[in-house]
């Protein structure tokens, strides 16, 4: 148990003193995994929507595909990615190989079938529930689409977390295309197995506490933000609500 | 119903949070392909700030073992590659993917192996570690990576005359990973493995490890560095890139590196004006 107390204790102190390099690390994991579910949320829900409402031939095939991604291995990807960005690969001319714009890309591509899926799982029920509602006021397919994912936005914001939560935590993918350098692609996660690596194992561990934080953080800013938003909208709903 | 979503907003959301990642992505600095064992020991994060200091070049470092390093260097992903394993980078400048290679300092390989000592090696000259090693089937982790520390290990199971790649029992793990696992893993199962010693003396995990086996000559561990040869990779930055090999080898450079030190001792010995190393 001696090595989970000195891991709080060390936590505590990395977070009481601000240390430089930790601050660092908490920025590029931060900003690489926000900028990554953001891109993978903002690709995603429309393409899980569209996956859920439009009868494309394919269809069962494609779902079944996305739910199948969910699985992806995120080594997979990273390896897939740096061979596409390998200076002897097809887009190694860009030079992104070993910067925080190649991680994101990993990750987004990691996260999207997360998106995908669970967005298309909730449209396809709310499609289910008021699609024709909708169609029969006359509203076109699109803007009756526009106004599911209002009514689904909790939802949403349950995909974008989930997507925010396969990249924060997972190491695989970006210590392969980012190469954990020093201040620059090192983030959380690339630096537990660092530690690790070194027998430090309860700072490896302080380091891990400090990442649930990160992540409970966001969640509950999401969750505020989400909770302020509802306020608001069900104003806004409540006067321009479909008369069905 | 207003529109909550808008799309002028959400692009130029998105084209800053772009712009911001193109920031990230420019850099004036070059790529060093080295070794776990020059990471974990902490040498880089001693040396680097005073190469940016000195030279105004920026290195970043990737820690691979020495296999994945050269190849790294090969697919010109990397400026310079900074390794040790001697047959492996002539081969690199024989394939004509490096310019030359400058001999930069050494260290030395060590057993280290459960304090009690269940086989008995503690003193022994190394080969004959290895065979009573082998003969008694005590339990070795092997890296198993390509890296230059299983190239040596490899390299001297062949003189302790054991073919391990045939003649090896489930005594012999072979992990595939860097040499701090591999000294985590010999620490939590009480095996023995071959470490350089500057990692075992930076590693904080020893558990009831200890050097056993040491300065045997044929322990000598050789760092070399290599610039990309930039005829084969245009993208190589040569300039940069020459000018951190410059100063390793500079006197200065040769200083730097014996002054680093872990609780008062010496890790790397700098040699680059021994023509052989």
């Amino acid at each position: 148990m001696n090595d989970f107390i000195d891991a709080l204790e060390k936590a505590a102190s990395l977070i009481v003193h601000l240390d430089a390099e930790l601050r660092e690390i908490v920025f590029v994991s931060l900003g690489v995994s926000l900028t990554a579910s953001l891109f993978a949320f903002t690709i995603g829900v429309p393409l899980g929507t569209a996956l859920a409402i439009c009868h494309i031939r394919g269809r069962g095939a494609l779902i079944v595909i996305v739910n199948a991604l969910l699985g992806l291995p995120p080594v997979v990807v990273g390896l897939a990615i740096y061979l596409l960005l390998s200076r002897s690969g097809p887009l190694g001319s860009l030079g992104i190989l070993f910067t925080p714009m190649a991680m994101v890309i990993a990750q987004t591509i990691l996260c999207m079938p997360i998106v995908i899926a669970l967005v298309h799982r909730m449209m396809a029920d709310a499609w289910g529930n008021y699609g024709d509602a909708f169609l029969v006021d006359g509203a076109s397919r699109p803007r009756a689409a526009l106004s599911l994912m209002c009514i689904a936005r909790d939802g949403m914001l349950t995909a974008f977390l989930a997507a925010f939560g396969r990249a924060i935590s997972e190491v695989g993918a970006i210590i392969i295309v980012g190469g954990n350098v020093k201040d620059y692609t090192r983030t959380m996660t690339t630096a537990i197995a660092l530690e690790t690596s070194k027998g430090e194992l309860s700072f490896a561990l302080a380091l891990g506490i400090i990442l649930v934080i990160l992540s409970m953080t966001v969640s509950a800013t999401s969750f505020i933000l989400g909770h302020a938003l509802t306020g608001r909208w069900n104003l806004r709903r409540s006067q321009g609500r479909p008369q069905t | 119903m207003k529109r909550w979503f808008n799309p002028i907003r959400t692009l130029a959301v998105i084209v800053l949070v772009a712009l911001g990642s193109q920031a990230w992505a420019q850099d004036n600095s070059i790529v060093v392909a080295s070794t776990t064992s020059t990471q974990d020991s902490g040498l880089f994060d001693y040396l680097l700030p005073i190469v940016k200091q000195k030279t105004g070049v920026e290195v970043k470092v990737l820690a691979q073992g020495t296999g994945q390093a050269l190849d790294t260097a090969r697919r010109g992903d990397a400026d310079v590659v900074f390794v040790h394993a001697k047959s492996a980078e002539e081969k690199f400048l024989a394939e004509g993917f490096g310019v030359k290679r400058y001999p930069v300092m050494y260290n030395d390989f060590v057993i280290i192996g459960p304090k009690d000592d269940p086989a008995g090696i503690k003193g022994k000259d190394v080969t004959t570690a290895l065979q009573t090693i082998k003969a008694k089937a005590a339990p070795f982790v092997s890296r198993g990576d390509r890296s230059g520390t299983h190239i040596a290990e490899l390299k001297l199971w062949q003189q302790a005359g054991v073919d391990i790649a045939k003649d090896h029992g489930p005594w012999y793990k072979e992990i595939g990973q860097g040499m701090g696992a591999a000294l985590n893993m010999a620490s939590a199962s009480n095996a023995y493995v071959l470490s350089d010693r500057g990692t075992w003396l930076a590693f904080k995990n020893r558990g009831d490890l200890a050097v056993l086996v040491e300065g045997d000559k044929r322990l000598f561990n050789q760092y070399g560095v290599m610039l990309v040869n930039p005829a084969k990779n245009p993208t190589v930055k040569k300039e940069a890139g020459q000018r951190f090999i410059d100063w390793l080898i500079s006197p200065e450079g040769q200083a730097a590196i014996a002054g680093y030190k872990v609780d008062g001792q010496q890790l790397f010995y700098p040699n680059a004006n021994d023509p052989k190393a």
